[in-house]
């Protein structure tokens, strides 16, 4: 009989708490899976990863309004319609690439048909051998838009690699936040693991990452990492996730070999002698054991 | 003058920097904060919120007495927010992105304008500072009407300083458009450089100016320097890691109350960029 594929996904509410250190480690640590990153907008595990490339795509996605300069009379009945704010009238209507959101409503409207339509290229994204198995990534260009949309494509190709090769499960490292591409990563998601740190940010951003899991109802854990900065902290936290039914995976100490692994490019817990790494080897076979 | 702060790369400091300027700015000052998804700034600044709004985008809903399913309004809708079964029409409001195309080619008024809530805007004073900042609702998408409302918020003729969100998609592009510098803070860590260099990208498609503040700055190696050299980015200050601030920082105490000292250093660091900025 054919396994069931297990997704799972590593959130944080809050940026910069080690999403990115925790999924490297698991993605030494675990067997037979496909590794995905899914913050579109500033992906940071390639650089524990080494990949090489195997397939690179270009990601289109929408359309953007241009005008045709020739064509145009200056009326400017597309600048009073748009909901954007991105045509202003010179001697004929200029768009802002960045502020059209492609809704084609002044190519629609315009008395001249002098706006066109173009397929809007937004970034690229890439599967790539990694001494740990397979990694599907991408890259948006600065200051798009269709970060869920490219997200929810690269998940796509990851489940198809993950069934062409029977492999059973996908480990995702997640963005920051708890918007567009947070919620586009977390369809089919089996199991979310949540990272925080013993803050008073990082306590206010795991409530709403735990109210966002809960309002999709994806079941979610959560793991505190640099503990030993905060501990009385870290007591809170774990108090009060245990009050929302949220488990805690366990605790990471503060330790700077992090760093020192990040700067070397390798997983932390590839290192004999990393407190953190110890730590995340306990909180992987937790994991294991719930999935 | 408005000065956005920003990273890139989150976790790096960005709202422990704001509010550290807005707190060393004196009086005339105001604090935006623009990471609508995760605002912290208010644990930092303790404001008194006397103002709150729920904002909302509108987004059409059918009138189906009307409506003869003749299909322009899914033909016009670029987001998939309408969808069409035989003579049955059917809205998805959470994909709406509110262009109000649908409405226009409607001739028959079958479309009634109803609304999505995308968060809460809330706004009061911290002291002197004029505090603003948003919170979008859990499940919501697009946060960025929300983020423009907090902007529209701002009062004229005061220093502004803008909280940007992590990332350099178009919340931190809607966050720093109309900024006349902007910080980008880092820590000196391959994930801080690699996500510095696609903020520089944004500020120099923008062309809006900017310089970097390195955060625990002992805690890495030189490859942030040594890229801020190369690509001629000032350094305006370098925090090394202490205790002390990571455990004020826990409990909502902002850096110039640990150190103080730093209020000079932030309010000589405004001084510095109002000049570069109006040269």
């Amino acid at each position: 009989m054919e396994q069931k594929i297990k997704e799972v996904l590593i959130l944080s509410g809050k940026g910069g708490t080690g999403k990115t250190s925790i999924v490297g480690s698991f993605a030494h640590l675990a067997d037979n899976k496909i590794l995905v990153d899914c913050d579109v907008d500033a992906s940071d595990l390639h650089l524990l990863l080494s990949p090489r490339p195997t397939e690179t795509h270009d990601f289109k996605s929408g359309v953007k309004a241009r005008v045709e300069a020739d064509k145009c009379s200056g009326c400017g009945m597309c600048a009073e319609l748009c909901q954007f704010d991105s045509i202003v009238m010179e001697e004929t209507a200029v768009i802002s690439a960045f502020k059209c959101e492609g809704c084609g409503v002044c190519a629609h409207f315009c008395p001249d048909e002098a706006i066109v339509l173009e397929e809007n290229h937004c970034g690229s994204w890439y599967i790539a051998d990694t001494a740990y198995g397979p990694l599907v990534h991408a890259q948006l260009f600065a200051g798009e838009e269709n970060s869920g949309k490219l997200v929810s494509h690269i998940k796509k190709q990851a489940r198809q690699l993950a069934e062409s090769t029977n492999t059973n499960l996908i480990l995702i490292d997640g963005a920051p936040g708890i918007g567009c591409p947070v919620i586009a990563s977390l369809s089919n998601v089996d199991l979310v693991v949540v990272v925080t740190e013993p803050t008073l940010s990082g306590k206010h951003d795991l409530d709403r990452i735990l109210d966002l899991t809960e309002h999709f109802k994806t079941p979610a854990l959560v793991c505190i990492n640099k503990w030993d900065l905060h501990p009385e902290m870290s007591d809170i936290i774990e108090a009060s996730c245990k009050e929302r039914g949220a488990d805690l995976l366990g605790r990471i100490p503060f330790d700077p070999k992090v760093i020192a692994c990040q700067i070397q490019g390798v997983p932390v817990t590839a290192s004999d002698t990393s407190l953190a790494g110890y730590s995340i080897r306990d909180i992987w076979k937790k994991l294991k054991e719930k999935l | 003058m408005q000065i956005a702060v920003g990273s890139g790369k989150g976790g790096t400091g960005k709202t422990t920097i704001s509010t550290s300027l807005v707190l060393s700015a004196g009086t005339d000052v105001q604090y935006l904060d623009c990471d609508v998804e995760e605002p912290n700034g208010h644990i930092f600044l303790k404001p008194e919120l006397t103002f709150s709004e729920t904002i909302v985008v509108t987004v059409p809903k059918l009138d189906e007495s009307r409506c003869t399913a003749c299909g322009k309004c899914r033909d016009i809708c670029a987001y998939n927010a309408i969808a069409q079964f035989g003579k049955t029409v059917m809205i998805f409001p959470e994909m709406c992105h509110s262009c109000l195309g649908c409405f226009r080619v409607c001739e028959e008024d079958a479309l009634i304008e109803d609304t999505r809530e995308i968060g809460l805007l809330e706004s009061g004073m911290a002291g002197p500072i004029h505090f603003v900042h948003g919170r979008v609702r859990i499940g919501e998408a697009m946060g960025v009407p929300l983020l423009k409302a907090v902007k529209q918020k701002a009062e004229p003729g005061k220093l502004t300083i803008i909280d940007a969100p992590p990332g350099t998609s178009c919340s931190f592009v809607e966050s720093i458009n109309d900024a006349d510098y902007v910080i980008l803070v880092t820590e000196p860590t391959p994930f801080g450089l690699h996500d510095l260099k696609l903020a520089v990208t944004v500020l120099k498609n923008f062309n809006i100016p900017g310089g970097v503040i390195i955060n625990r700055s002992d805690l890495g190696d030189d490859g942030v320097l040594r890229y801020c050299e190369s690509e001629n980015i000032p350094v305006l200050l370098e925090i090394p890691f202490q205790r002390a601030i990571a455990e004020g920082y826990a409990r909502g105490i902002n850096l110039v109350e640990t150190v103080p000292e730093l209020r000079t250093i932030f309010s000589d660091m405004l001084t510095q960029i109002a000049f570069e900025v109006t040269k």
